[in-house]
């Protein structure tokens, strides 16, 4: 992975020494309440519910070992003893004192970690894909340009005071797992019809209060000048984005306001001056940061381990955990394993700090030493030996992290909600239990198959519900919480935004209502048919029909 | 007289902000005599006649772009740039592209909503005067605030203080050979 230099590491210095001083001079009363919230939300500080919330940058989802222990360090001497891993590929701390933020910061640096705008209007942390450079169906590695990229926005003087927040999602294989579609910017990497490498690029999607798939703004931008291209996109925004509404203040508003070919056309006027200027990449530095990204020192092994077969054979468990969370490698005799951060009963992205130190002894022992965060809040160990994966599960159904249910029901994606967040209208966590408890047969689970469930507790999106095949959003009706239920909706390459099915039912109802839309997928499914495709085949009608009228025979719904 | 940072150092600044009361036409002002910055729209009813004057600058509104005076640029004393709120962040490429662009190399003032957190960001797009509200920051406080234009100083990008990104400044280190 990516390791600093002497300047990576004196700008990640500077910006401790900065952020000491002005956490000194708001406690002192020199720097206001106004003045101090972009400067610490840039810093990845919120104030929340019970303490501060504060939010750590893992750029494009890798962790070293040494990383995951400091985390687990921190956690213990300053939080309760536990982290919460977020959508957006950041690690999140709850319950942090205000003044010893700058100290964890100092932490962090040591082990090359920051906090640098994971919050606020400027651009925030580099999300990709988490099997990068280990996926077989990888046309071009996104990591170095994921980097090149982040470097060039971090502490960019222009662009730290957008509109709105602006998030870039890179993606570099046959299948998007970055999600760049509902990104302000999705870069997708891909080589032109002479093998040049460079960049579709997408604009002016996201989630949030007005959910919107990103458009094409450029078939193919070559790689020299994705950092010159982004720019004039950054320009035109920052420049014409609209700062009266916060509503209406991210790209894709503008984007939809003056169309998509008035705002390529504008964006390549401000280009065609910018191109080739200063910032247009070289060989040399694409070479110098893709060289942290090549293989590890992969041993030949044969595709086949006798004994993982053995295993798999005599022991059904094992067999489920490598049906649900171990995936194929490019190398022949690894395997990618996820670690699954949605056990039932514990909120889903939370992990202790003795899980982490763990999980850094497995990363150490099993994958070279490092690990990678998901979007849909697991972990990834990517590089194990499949004759080691027998080993790594027996250790993790040990640790509580070898629930086998990636991709299904009970993986679900979640937002702190109202148990943290200041923002949110509604609880997110408990739906999430009760789902999860109320699903708790494996068979069942396994018969469901794929399915995605993301839970938000308010119009911000966090749990990016307008993706999940089955979304739910916190929703306040005179001080109750209600739940808004989507279907439809998914991530990948067929990025879809969900429907809603009707009006908002309580939070008692919501594992009754997601057993009424399983039942009514199970009774219309075809053989081998997702939820999802059985969703795109019949539409929203069959399940809709089928929620409320159980509804209605004994339990009330809310007026909307 | 308000203090302003010139180029690093505190000084004393003596031109005279115009500035519009709302909803009075600012094209129709009254220009007092002396160094006086004026707003866009007074500039561009009367540019010949405060063209020769020799001491009327320019101020921009941060929703106003350089665009408007592209024909100007040689012929106005200073230019400044308002920040209404420090969060507005249009002014930024105000500046940059006043710099960069556009030819300006005269003094380059920050007025209204400027704070010493962003004092550096400032100075890198092109600002050389960083004039805080007056009171804002009292002379012990604007001297301590001296520290923030150096907050960052090997920045990553290209700017307009740093016209090659860190990539084409300096040497960097890749991967260490293992032995």
């Amino acid at each position: 992975m990516y390791r600093y230099d002497a300047y990576d590491q004196k700008l990640v210095d500077e910006r401790v020494a900065q952020f000491r001083d002005q956490m000194r001079r708001h406690l002192a009363g020199e720097l206001s309440d106004d003045e101090f919230r972009p400067v610490r939300l840039q810093n990845g500080l919120y104030i929340q519910r019970h303490a501060p919330m504060f939010r750590i940058s893992i750029p494009y989802g890798h962790l070293a070992s040494r990383q995951l222990r400091k985390l687990a360090d921190l956690a213990r001497t300053y939080d309760k003893g536990y982290v919460h891993f977020t959508t957006r590929q950041n690690v999140q701390f709850n319950w942090s004192p205000l003044e010893v933020i700058p100290e964890m910061c100092a932490e962090l640096a040591k082990v090359e970690m920051h906090s640098i705008q994971t919050s606020g209007n400027c651009i925030r942390n580099f999300t990709s894909d988490p099997f990068a450079g280990v996926a077989g169906d990888e046309l071009i590695d996104p990591r170095p340009w994921a980097e090149i990229l982040r470097q060039w926005a971090t502490f960019h003087p222009e662009f730290a005071y957008l509109p709105r927040k602006f998030k870039i999602a890179v993606n570099g294989a046959k299948e998007d797992r970055a999600v760049i579609q509902v990104h302000d910017i999705g870069l997708d990497l891909k080589k032109n019809e002479t093998g040049e490498i460079g960049f579709r690029v997408l604009v002016g999607g996201g989630l949030g209060r007005t959910p919107i798939i990103g458009r094409e703004i450029e078939a193919f931008v070559p790689w020299q000048h994705i950092i010159t291209y982004c720019e004039a996109i950054l320009r035109v925004y920052n420049r014409y984005g609209r700062r009266d509404n916060s509503f209406k203040a991210r790209i894709k508003i503008l984007v939809s306001a003056l169309g998509i070919e008035e705002f390529r056309w504008q964006v390549r006027e401000e280009w065609a001056h910018v191109k080739d200027g200063p910032n247009t990449l070289t060989v040399e530095e694409v070479h110098r940061v893709a060289d942290f990204f090549d293989d590890p020192a992969y041993e030949n092994l044969p595709v086949d381990d006798v004994a993982y077969h053995h295993h798999i054979a005599e022991d059904l468990a094992f067999a489920s955990w490598v049906k649900r969370n171990v995936r194929a490698h490019k190398k022949p005799g690894y395997a990618s394993v996820t670690l699954s951060l949605k056990k039932p009963g514990v909120a889903p992205g939370d992990i202790t700090s003795d899980q982490l130190d763990l999980v850094a002894d497995w990363a150490d022992r099993f994958s070279f030493g490092e690990a990678r965060v998901t979007h849909e809040q697991n972990l990834v160990l990517a590089d194990v030996k499949k004759s080691e994966l027998y080993t790594l599960w027996q250790l993790a159904r040990k640790a509580g992290l070898a629930t086998p249910n990636i991709g299904l029901l009970t993986d679900i994606i979640c937002c702190p909600g109202g148990d943290f967040c200041s923002l949110a209208n509604a609880k997110s966590i408990p739906i999430a239990a009760a789902i999860q408890e109320r699903f708790d047969d494996l068979d069942y689970l396994h018969d469901v198959g794929n399915i995605e469930i993301n839970i938000s507790g308010c119009m911000n999106a966090c749990g990016h519900h307008h993706v999940g095949n089955i979304g739910i959003l916190g929703v306040d009706k005179n001080g109750e919480e209600w739940y808004q239920v989507t279907i439809g909706g998914s991530q990948g390459n067929d990025a879809a935004i969900g429907k809603v099915i009707g009006p908002s039912v309580a939070r008692a109802d919501m594992p009754d209502v997601i057993a009424s839309l399983i039942e009514t997928y199970i009774d219309e499914r075809h053989e081998d048919e997702l939820f999802i495709d059985t969703v795109r085949r019949i539409g929203l009608e069959p399940f809709k029909t089928r929620v409320y009228a159980d509804r209605q025979t004994h339990r009330k719904v809310a007026n909307v | 007289m308000s203090k302003s940072i010139k180029n690093g150092r505190i000084v004393n600044d003596d031109w005279q902000i115009l500035t519009v009361a709302e909803g009075e036409d600012a094209a129709g002002i009254s220009i007092p005599a002396g160094r006086v910055i004026v707003p866009l729209a007074a500039w561009l009813s009367r540019r010949d006649e405060l063209a020769a004057r020799g001491d009327v600058g320019v101020w921009f509104a941060s929703h106003e772009g350089p665009e408007a005076l592209e024909a100007d640029i040689g012929r106005v004393a200073v230019i400044a740039v308002n920040f209404p709120k420090f969060v507005d962040g249009r002014g930024y490429s105000t500046a940059a592209l006043l710099r960069t662009r556009y030819g300006y190399s005269g003094q380059l003032i920050a007025f209204g909503d400027v704070l010493r957190d962003q004092f550096n960001y400032l100075m890198r797009c092109g600002f050389d005067t960083l004039r805080p509200r007056e009171g804002r920051y009292d002379d012990a406080q604007l001297d301590a605030a001296l520290t923030s234009l150096a907050d960052f100083t090997e920045p990553y990008q290209a700017s307009v203080v740093h016209p090659q990104p860190l990539f084409r400044r300096v040497a960097r280190a890749g991967v260490q050979v293992k032995a």
